[in-house]
């Protein structure tokens, strides 16, 4: 299976926080052969283990996405909703939703009488019915509807939903695949409910003990029109975090990280993220702490319908990825 | 059911003795071991004759009040909130303070003597005083410490047609329910959990469930019915006397789907009518339960309460009624011996 065949796959499959059963199926299909052992915990992570003699290693991806939950169904079939996870009510304007059974909606607003005015409260869900008994049939309150995209790809640029974090998904798939006896002992966690709180890796990092935890996600870039400073761009490999809202990276854990980058030859860039935290932010908090890093791959347009990565950045995070792995640790 | 002298009882944010006092005293005959842990959670345990599955069925004791804070010379006393508190209905209230319930009015200038832009104006915590009736801060200081908590002075009564008005519904409706629940006997070990400081960051629960390592847990709560005048129907959260409210997901949790679904199914085939909570914020202690260890399975059953934290609540007495049959049935159903065939994931 191709790089981009994974992200395409796993970028469109449905799973928004706490709902993550078909993308963890997906997953699962796919790396089933490559696996020593596979445990879904209590909260629905999925934890792959590849045996190898040296340190534990807990690496994280996350498999939720952000979605809309449905809160109450009107006479007319009108459905209203509440995010789950950070979706900026500006962006919901005629964009087309899905829900796990296939479902699929679109969303409309109230009358306004300002742009000011747009918020969650204004905006409805409409899936074609004209009544609260066939809206039922189809939606129950409490069901989760997630952007429905396709993937597309522009050249070397990868555009699609979810790229937060299935990329960060497809570098663990793909590093697992090409993974021959690691100098360490791996496990590939993909999280749950990591975008309403780094809930899925907190309860797996306090199951697995580990020695080092390394989450993987997509991080924000400053290099679009009149972008908000930050010093990563597309396409100039994969980022090693220094620090964000959640964490400040383990020394130990970033000179491993920059020593793999520059034995393999890879490119690196270094990434301070002002706002936003990502898994590693619960993972180096559990129990007596556990050394931890972030290896972050560049993303624009994050928590958008089009999120957009460089197919590039994703594949020079694998070979990181790999590099680390590969080296016995102390 | 306790729910009266539960209510009237003062328990905020880490001064919950005297609720606990009263729980302990009601479940001590029905139950196999019963103790007050570090935090001060009053934990209650049902051995049953099974290993499986370990539920913690939890309600937190605390409620929202204040706190003294300062003595003016004049006698008059300074608090702060505990807890998520409205400042602009404390104004003319009558209060409770210390664990001798010294009596006081929170006070503030008089219409007369107000200048109109203040008339405009709603107080601040900060402009507002508890007036004990004392010359001096020399006699303040005998009735009353710093640090004493204060909480609301408000009767319980029944009112209308099986309604209740009282205080600290949320979540003394939730001990009074979880009471209730430890007289029946079962077969799996019960864990029955009445928690403290959860309304300033579900702190008994965290320490409580770590304590516990529970499979499942069942949070009762009182929670939010803002179907009231000015709000649309999609916005009411939660509506009185329309059955307990199950929740999907607040700030602190995402509940276990299928418990959910055991639950709503439950409720239908014995007619019990019940309610999805239309709002996906504010926090409970299913949000640190779930997060225990390994992980949680976590639901949240609520009777929905009008005017929450405020000094007077409403509530109806047939939500109380249904959500103690819906949890019953559920306790009754719970299947004996797994969590692996009940509650795995796949």
């Amino acid at each position: 299976m191709l790089m981009i065949d994974i992200i395409k796959k796993l970028t469109e499959a449905y799973g928004p926080s706490g709902r993550e059963e078909g993308i963890r199926d997906t997953i699962k299909k796919m790396i089933e052969s490559y696996a020593d052992e596979i445990i879904v915990d209590t909260l629905g992570n999925l934890i792959v283990r590849k045996k190898g003699p040296g340190k534990k290693i807990m690496l994280a991806a996350h498999m939720d996405e952000v979605g809309l939950i449905v809160t109450f169904i009107d006479e007319n079939g009108f459905l209203r909703f509440s995010n789950v996870g950070g979706v900026s009510p500006h962006l919901l304007l005629g964009e087309r939703v899905i829900f796990q059974n296939g479902a699929v909606g679109t969303i409309g607003c109230e009358k306004l009488e300002s742009m000011k005015d747009l918020k969650f409260s204004k905006l409805y869900l409409d899936i074609g019915v004209s009544k609260e008994e066939e809206a039922r049939e189809k939606v129950n309150i409490g069901d989760v509807a997630v952007y429905y995209r396709n993937c597309e790809t522009l050249g070397s640029r990868i555009l699609g939903k979810s790229l937060d974090d299935r990329i960060g998904c497809s570098v663990l798939v793909q590093t697992l695949m090409e993974l021959n006896e690691p100098a360490n002992d791996v496990y590939f966690v993909f999280t749950v409910q990591e975008e309403v709180g780094v809930r899925g890796a907190r309860t797996a990092a306090y199951r697995l003990k580990p020695h080092y935890g390394l989450a993987v996600d997509v991080t924000r870039t400053g290099d679009t029109p009149e972008s908000e400073t930050m010093a990563v761009s597309l396409g100039k490999g994969p980022a090693i975090k220094i620090k964000d809202t959640l964490i400040i990276s383990h020394p130990a854990v970033k000179k491993i990280m920059k020593e793999a980058a520059e034995k393999e030859g890879i490119p690196y860039q270094l990434e301070v993220l002002e706002r936003g935290g990502t898994d590693s932010g619960a993972i180096h908090l559990s129990r007596e702490g556990v050394p931890s890093g972030v290896m972050s791959i560049p993303c624009r347009y994050i928590h958008t319908p089009s999120e957009m990565a460089d197919l590039e950045d994703i594949k020079n995070g694998v070979k990181l990825l790999k590099g680390i792995l590969n080296q016995p640790l102390s | 059911m306790l729910l009266k002298e539960l209510s009237e009882a003062s328990g905020v944010s880490g001064g919950e003795s005297e609720v606990r006092r009263l729980i302990k005293e009601a479940v001590e005959p029905y139950v196999d071991e019963l103790k007050t842990d570090m935090l001060g959670n009053l934990i209650a345990f049902k051995s049953g004759s099974k290993k499986a599955p370990r539920l913690m069925l939890s309600a937190h004791m605390d409620e929202v009040g204040l706190i003294v804070a300062g003595f003016e010379e004049s006698g008059l006393i300074r608090f702060s909130k505990v807890g998520g508190i409205d400042d602009r209905v404390l104004v003319s209230k009558t209060v409770l303070i210390g664990e001798k319930k010294i009596p006081g009015v929170i006070g503030a200038k008089a219409i007369h003597l107000q200048k109109p832009e203040e008339r405009k104006k709603s107080l601040k915590v900060e402009e507002l005083y508890i007036d004990i009736g004392a010359k001096s801060k020399e006699e303040a200081k005998k009735e009353v410490k710093l640090g004493d908590y204060v909480s609301y002075n408000t009767r319980y009564q029944e009112i209308g047609v099986n309604y209740a008005k009282g205080k600290a519904f949320d979540n003394r409706v939730g001990c009074a329910l979880l009471i209730e629940a430890l007289k029946k006997e079962y077969t799996f070990p019960l864990y029955g959990v009445f928690t403290v400081q959860e309304e300033v960051g579900m702190r008994g629960a965290a320490v409580a469930a770590y304590r516990i390592r529970p499979d499942l847990a069942l949070v009762i709560e009182g929670t939010t019915a803002a179907d009231v005048i000015e709000l649309k129907e999609e916005s009411y959260v939660t509506t009185l006397g329309k059955g307990p409210a199950l929740t999907f997901m607040d700030t602190s949790v995402i509940c276990d789907k299928k418990i959910i679904e055991t639950l709503v199914e439950l409720a239908e085939k014995e007619n019990i009518p019940i309610q999805f909570r239309r709002f996906t914020g504010a926090n409970t202690d299913a949000g640190k339960i779930s997060l225990s260890r390994e992980g949680v399975r976590s639901v949240v059953i609520s009777v929905p309460c009008r005017y929450i934290h405020n000094p007077v609540n409403i509530l109806s007495l047939e939500d109380v009624k249904n959500t103690l049959k819906l949890i019953e049935l559920f306790l009754d159903k719970l299947p004996e011996g797994g969590k692996k065939q009940a509650y795995a994931n796949d």
